[in-house]
């Protein structure tokens, strides 16, 4: 893939975010926040590609980074009252930014440790620190424990999260393009090569999960200022797995796919939740011809992971060769 | 002339058993030295610990005047020794190309901020390196192929490849365990013809890990051979094929 315009990408995705912004008054709020969700979610699996995809190291707690990041950020946040316009961006900018290295410090305190360990052994210990994070919180009486954490503002709007997807983009896919970056993909396809080619795969390793929990820590912030309202319980084990189906969805190392799955998981729910909704169709007033998808949506969901699973295990939207 | 790598007294043990024990063994600049012996004899733990795959339980290694014990295979590589597998190890999910570009990071001056600020250095460096990589692979013939996946290369191609990419790391040594294996005779003549080219165009030093007899009589300056992780006889090819310990080792008495 070549990636030669990736400033001028980056610099047009930013002005079209900030475009986006303006105009956001107009646009419906149910609409505006899931296109909040879908930026943070393009966040959260195109970091997790970088990891999961391009270096090959199986992580599942890419939810606990998040968590750090929501609440580091929303603690800041909510030190300050009403704020005008400039003030208010400022300070979000820089939340967003303590949030994100407050995740790449965890990120680097369970990589070090645990990149020693291979498949399986990675994926179980990196689940085990996403729940870890979730009990913590959930004991933390500062952060509000088990009964959640309000956040003050709403901060997060088109600008902030579809520019900081763009970023996420740009970091990621600059990476993978460059001869420095070459080294996560040498990692991923063979470590004894990789080791014997100068390339030092632990730090490689480290440097994939200190980079991916950044963004993820990033995502926490948007997520939290768009939600308002944060419970330990909104960063478990699912929600890990549900950023790994999108980058296995995707195509693992394949951040273009990565990004549309991104997009279709987090559409896909509301979609089966809306069609459910045309009960108010003329002449069906009374009954709900189709409410039985609403009702059973989660179930479809799952159903159709399993069918995308079984007929495109190289990920939907993975037009190379199938690799070995 | 002082040697390039020494070993002197290199020795490991797994538990109880001795895989290489007491190895001396010298390899000067430029020189071609073949490692031989039977199946299970230490060539490739012998390998294994000048690469840094293991550690010696016992001895030293000094290569380019350094001990490379206790360091790491990633060290030792920035060091000047690359090698090839036995079984070849491509990085399958990149393409010819980026197989060899991948290795350049070694003599990269910028880091991860340099790949992200992508400034005018950066263009410059990753040019150099394009070219130089692209030069590499037309020197084997393997220029037509650079958007090729690595795995889609016929087996020859792919152990010329293997090379290319060991070359890319600018070694001073090269180790290259087991070329021929699984070769026919005609790939057989052109690996040779190949191993004698690198020596005289690279001017590097090869240690050469073989069962080939007839392709390291020819080829190598000198041979050294192994018989249960012991050395039991070095020196010319003559001397070595007349050797009655290397008949008994690989006849049996």
């Amino acid at each position: 893939m070549n990636f030669r315009h990736a400033k001028t990408f980056l610099l047009g995705a930013l002005a079209a975010s900030f475009l986006a912004a303006l105009v956001a008054s107009r646009i419906n709020p149910y609409w505006l926040y899931i296109f909040y969700d879908i930026g943070i979610s393009i966040v959260m699996a195109v970091s997790l590609n970088l990891i999961n995809g391009y270096t090959g190291q199986f992580s599942l707690g890419h939810a606990g980074f998040m968590a750090v990041g929501a609440y580091t950020s929303a603690v800041i946040t909510n030190q300050f009252g009403e704020l005008n316009f400039f003030a208010a961006n400022g300070i979000f900018a820089v939340a967003l930014y303590a949030g994100g290295l407050a995740a790449a410090l965890a990120g680097l305190l369970v990589g070090i440790p645990t990149l020693r360990l291979r498949g399986d052994y990675l994926a179980i210990v990196t689940l085990g620190f996403g729940e870890i994070i979730r009990v913590i919180l959930q004991n933390m009486d500062k952060v509000g424990a088990a009964r959640g954490l309000s956040v003050n503002h709403g901060w997060t709007n088109l600008f902030w999260t579809f520019g900081l997807a763009a970023v996420t983009i740009y970091v990621v896919a600059s990476l993978v393009n460059s001869t420095y970056g070459r080294g996560f993909i040498a990692v991923h396809d063979d470590e004894v090569a990789a080791e014997a080619m100068g390339i030092n795969t632990t730090k490689y390793k480290v440097t994939a999960f200190v980079i991916g929990a950044f963004f993820a820590g990033i995502a926490g912030g948007l997520y939290a200022h768009s939600k308002q309202f944060l419970t330990p319980g909104g960063f478990g084990f699912m929600q890990s797995i549900t950023f790994v189906v999108m980058v296995i969805l995707g195509g693992m190392g394949n951040t273009v796919g990565v990004i549309l799955a991104a997009i279709l998981l987090t559409l896909l729910p509301e979609g089966l939740r809306m069609l459910s909704g045309i009960e108010h169709l003329p002449g069906f007033t009374a009954e709900r011809p189709l409410g039985w998808i609403g009702d059973t949506r989660m179930i479809i969901y799952s159903l159709l992971l399993i069918v995308l699973m079984l007929t495109r295990p190289q990920g939907l939207f993975s037009f190379r060769r199938k690799r070995n | 002339m002082s040697a390039l790598l020494q070993l002197d007294k290199a020795t490991i043990r797994f538990g109880g058993l001795t895989a290489v024990s007491e190895l001396d063994l010298q390899i000067g600049p430029s020189e071609l030295v073949g490692l031989i012996g039977p199946n299970g004899a230490g060539k490739t733990t012998a390998f294994n610990l000048i690469t840094g795959v293991y550690q010696p339980t016992a001895g030293e290694i000094i290569f380019d005047g350094q001990s490379t014990v206790g360091r790491n295979p990633y060290q030792i590589t920035k060091r000047g020794i690359a090698r090839t597998f036995q079984n070849i190890r491509l990085f399958p999910s990149l393409n010819v190309f980026d197989n060899v570009r991948a290795v350049f990071h070694l003599h990269l001056r910028g880091d991860v901020r340099h790949a992200l600020w992508r400034g005018m250095g950066y263009h410059a460096e990753e040019k150099a390196i394009a070219d130089r990589a692209l030069e590499l692979l037309e020197i084997f013939q393997l220029g037509k192929f650079r958007d090729e996946p690595a795995k889609s290369l016929s087996y020859g191609d792919q152990r010329r490849l293997e090379i290319v990419r060991a070359l890319a790391a600018k070694p001073k040594l090269l180790l290259l365990d087991e070329p021929a294996a699984g070769m026919n005779a005609t790939e057989k003549v052109e690996l040779t013809r190949l191993i004698r080219f690198i020596k005289d165009k690279f001017q590097i030093s090869i240690l050469l890990v073989e069962h080939d007899m007839k392709l390291v009589m020819e080829i190598c300056e000198r041979i050294a051979v192994l018989d249960y992780g012991i050395k039991i006889a070095e020196g010319k090819p003559d001397e070595v094929r007349a050797n009655p310990k290397v008949i008994a080792a690989y006849l049996g008495e």
